[in-house]
């Protein structure tokens, strides 16, 4: 059963198609990757999916309800969590303060809070303030945050950008422990990781979607070969 | 037609202040809640200046046409050196620090000019009649009734203030000053890219906005006069125009003054001033809360 | 109790022993102080714990004022009443006003607050029959009767705007450490990522306004039955000037900020109009001063060199 599906989803900036008519489904605890070159659309895609940008056309329904409507925070509370390409957390407040916000929301407690900061590795540096952290780190920190949510759809956009070789590694271990209960959608350049945690991968190119398949058949698919090359 | 025409001496030297103010928006982002001073510093100087060099009128009136906007126009930009550029014009820090230059400027006027309102002469002023048009036994008759009269004084204000308006479009469109303000508007970080020195064209353009005010502060002296608490209709009438007109848009400034300038006249007829005021700013509060891209604008995309 | 807690307690004891130690014109001075420094709290709600910055609250606190003094006048309402009504004038004028400020942000909501407070005191003006306009209006000492306490003498006046700036302070403080409060301070910090976890920022802000205007309009109110006038000069720019001014000497986003920021500045424009006519200059150079050297004012200096739990 999906989760997550869009029906024709579109959207134009000034007459540019970001996003083209795209029908998607995401089958509950599934770890799905979103790939495809610069500029595809992809976080155009997710943005819509949270309601952080509205669609020009075409709909999208979660957990069997039909959000389209609905403005972000509603989405989230019906159990979304989102991550930001760019590191977005709360810079002057306390790394438990930051995953604090997000468990109060979700209505989880105060375990949920130590337990996410300790599943990112950064349970010994809770009273620091968030602005103190390398890019990395802050990075971890926002997975912690989504991890503190409790999601049931937990939307990665280039969670592993600026980690070190090992932080990937355990980032990998990570959404792989989620597997099966939280369902996992990662936009993700990184092939490796990709490679390493994805059930399934979508493609999207130039703002609709390329392929769609298991890791094996995505990587040999001539179109998406020919896609990354294109514009490599 | 008397009203429309003090409407237009209204609009005319209310084009000139909110086109500094648009000017300074546009091209800085910066929301210059000092202005009025800068054009009470305008008129106060002019005044000085008028009453130090004595002889005719018209020469007092000539230097001060010079004096004031310059004067006004250092003193702005020595301001956007020394404070606004050491906050990095922070759209709010700015506000408050221009409040605080607003306070300083009026109470330091206080302090040397004192309270009173003095007049400046115009250079010239004769009183010329209006001819009126009436259904007469006769048909159709054109006399001179009397009281309808302005001056040339009046008539000069709003021809200079059509000068300088024109010399304002051509220096933005036409010339490599202009060319490089739009650059610099358009994108401040690639302009630096480019080798525009931002630094010192904010300074100018915070400078030349001041100087706009003052200039049309010293063409209103002779019909108002000089006061130290002058700044605050100007600087609320500037607002209501850049806002109407939309943000850092010229042509809409020009527009919504020539609007606000004819109609603040005509709206007088009709309500108290004090009810025309309030109407004016609830107007532009909605304005901004619904269409901020102005009456006249589009919506940027 | 925490240190924060004991602190605040503090300040509140020592205020209430300074009575038995100032004299008399002082006594008169600080109680205006607290009653001004409630005004700044409600500021401060606002631009210190949510990040907007209102250059319009001068209407909230004329809200209160006129929403006490206008119905003891004319309809002849007792004290309490007209208290209760002063708050409610503040808090719903507050949520009329957050709900279309509110569609706009940075600058735009400046300009908006601004707009909409100069129509009201314009609005004052225009009604001058009953409010008298610029001139404004005493209320008689028979009406400044508050549980049957006496508020127009220096002692009772002194305690009863302790009370107001008291009750303003604890609730600040406990706002600060409730959920409601630290989102907030979220919204403050970063908008678009409380939004993306699940937060409704803009009816918490609207709940910024409203609590901020309530405490606001709660200072007008005092402010007129301690000290028995109302006038248009309350509702002028110059008063939402002045509480942007305290809250940020004193330090934006500290529950103590205000007060300081307050104490500092009337005691400054106290001096320097003892000089000149041009005291307003004063409040220009602070004003460029702090924008340039202290941003973060007395209060928020001591937190970040001093203690980091300063709330």
């Amino acid at each position: 059963m999906s989760i997550l599906s869009t029906r024709g989803l579109s959207r134009n900036f000034a007459g540019l198609r970001a996003v083209h008519d795209v029908d998607f489904d995401l089958p509950k605890g599934q770890v799905r990757a979103l790939i495809g070159p610069n500029g595809a659309g992809k976080t155009t895609f997710v943005s819509m999916l949270c309601g952080r940008i509205r669609q020009s056309s075409g709909s999208v329904s979660f957990d069997g309800q039909d959000i389209g409507r609905l403005p972000a925070h509603k989405r989230i509370r019906l159990g979304m969590a989102y991550t930001f390409q760019i590191t977005s957390v709360f810079q002057r407040l306390s790394l438990h303060e930051n995953v604090a916000l997000a468990a109060r929301r979700a209505g989880t407690d105060e375990g949920a809070v130590a337990d996410a900061l300790s599943r990112v590795g950064l349970a010994d540096r809770t009273d620091q303030v968030a602005g103190d952290l390398s890019y990395g780190h802050q990075r971890l920190l926002e997975i912690a945050m989504g991890l503190a949510q409790a999601p049931k759809l937990l939307i990665l956009d280039e969670p592993t950008q600026g980690l070190a070789e090992s932080e990937v590694l355990a980032f990998n271990a990570l959404v792989r422990a989620l597997a099966g209960n939280t369902t996992v959608l990662l936009i993700e350049h990184n092939m490796d990781v990709v490679m390493a945690v994805a059930d399934r991968i979508t493609v999207l190119n130039f703002g609709e979607v390329l392929a769609e398949g298991t890791p094996e058949q995505v990587r040999a698919n001539p179109d998406v070969q020919s896609a990354y090359l294109g514009t490599a | 037609m008397l009203a429309a025409l003090e409407g237009a001496v209204t609009a005319a030297v209310l084009a000139l202040t909110a086109i500094g103010l648009s000017l300074v928006f546009g091209v800085m982002r910066v929301v210059n809640v000092a202005h009025g001073e800068f054009y009470m510093l305008g008129a106060v100087i002019a005044w000085s200046v008028a009453t130090s060099l004595g002889g005719h009128p018209a020469i007092g009136f000539a230097a001060a046409l010079v004096i004031a906007p310059v004067v006004v126009g250092l003193l702005a930009a020595a301001a956007d050196m020394t404070i606004l550029k050491r906050i990095n014009y922070d759209p709010e820090r700015t506000i408050v620090a221009t409040i605080g230059l607003l306070y300083i400027i009026q109470q330091v006027t206080l302090m040397t000019y004192g309270p009173e309102a003095r007049p400046v002469e115009p250079p010239f002023n004769h009183r010329l009649a209006l001819p009126w048009v009436e259904w007469g036994e006769q048909g159709l008759a054109l006399y001179w009734p009397w009281g309808l009269s302005t001056t040339s004084y009046k008539l000069a204000v709003i021809g200079a203030a059509i000068v300088v308006l024109l010399g304002v479009w051509v220096m933005m469109t036409r010339t490599k000053i202009g060319l490089i303000m739009r650059a610099t508007q358009l994108d401040r970080d690639m302009a630096q890219a480019f080798g525009i020195p931002v630094e010192r064209v904010y300074a100018i353009v915070f400078g030349i906005g001041a100087g706009l005010a003052a200039l049309g502060a010293v063409l209103i002296v002779p019909i108002q006069q000089a006061y130290y608490l002058m700044g605050a209709d100007p600087l609320l009438l500037s607002f209501i125009v850049v806002i109407i007109g939309g943000l850092g848009s010229l042509p809409g400034t020009v527009l919504a003054a020539l609007l606000i300038g004819m109609s603040d006249g005509i709206i007088s007829v009709f309500f108290s001033p004090t009810l025309a005021k309030i109407l004016a700013t609830l107007l532009v509060a909605l304005v901004l809360v619904f269409r901020p891209q102005g009456l006249f604008g589009t919506r940027a995309a | 109790m925490s240190r924060a807690v004991a602190l605040h307690l503090g300040l509140i004891a020592a205020l209430f022993a300074a009575q038995f130690v100032l004299p008399t014109y002082h006594q008169g001075n600080v109680a205006r102080i607290m009653v001004l420094a409630t005004y700044a709290i409600g500021y401060n709600v606002l631009f210190g714990y949510t990040g907007l910055l209102s250059l319009g609250h001068a209407m909230f606190f004329a809200a209160g004022l006129y929403g006490l003094a206008l119905p003891i006048q004319h309809l002849g309402w007792g004290a309490g009443p007209a208290l209760l009504s002063g708050v409610a004038a503040g808090a719903l004028l507050a949520l009329v006003v957050g709900l279309l400020a509110l569609r706009t942000i940075g600058v735009a909501f400046m300009i908006v607050t601004l707009m909409f407070s100069q129509a009201f005191y314009l609005s004052v003006l225009l009604a001058g029959t009953w409010t008298r306009g610029d001139e404004g209006f005493v209320i008689p000492a028979a009406k400044q009767v508050l549980f049957g306490i006496d508020l127009a003498t220096p002692t009772t006046r002194y305690f009863a705007a302790l009370a107001l700036f008291s009750l303003a302070l604890l609730a600040t403080l406990a706002l600060v450490r409730h959920p409601f409060g630290k989102t907030l301070i979220a919204i403050r910090e970063n908008e678009e990522r409380a939004r993306m976890l699940g937060y409704d920022t803009f009816r918490h802000k609207l709940g910024a306004v409203v609590i901020s205007g309530a405490i606001s309009a709660g200072a007008g109110a005092g402010f007129a039955l301690l000290f028995g006038y109302a006038g248009a000069t309350f509702a002028s720019v110059q008063y939402s000037i002045f509480p942007l001014l305290w809250v940020l000497l004193g330090g934006a986003g500290t529950v103590i900020g205000p007060l300081i920021g307050t104490l500092f500045i009337f005691y400054l424009i106290d001096y320097a109009s003892g000089l000149t006519d041009a005291y307003m200059a004063v409040v220009g150079v602070v004003l460029v001063a702090l924008t340039l050297f202290a941003p973060q004012g007395i209060a928020g200096e001591l937190r970040r060199r001093v203690w980091k739990g300063l709330p």
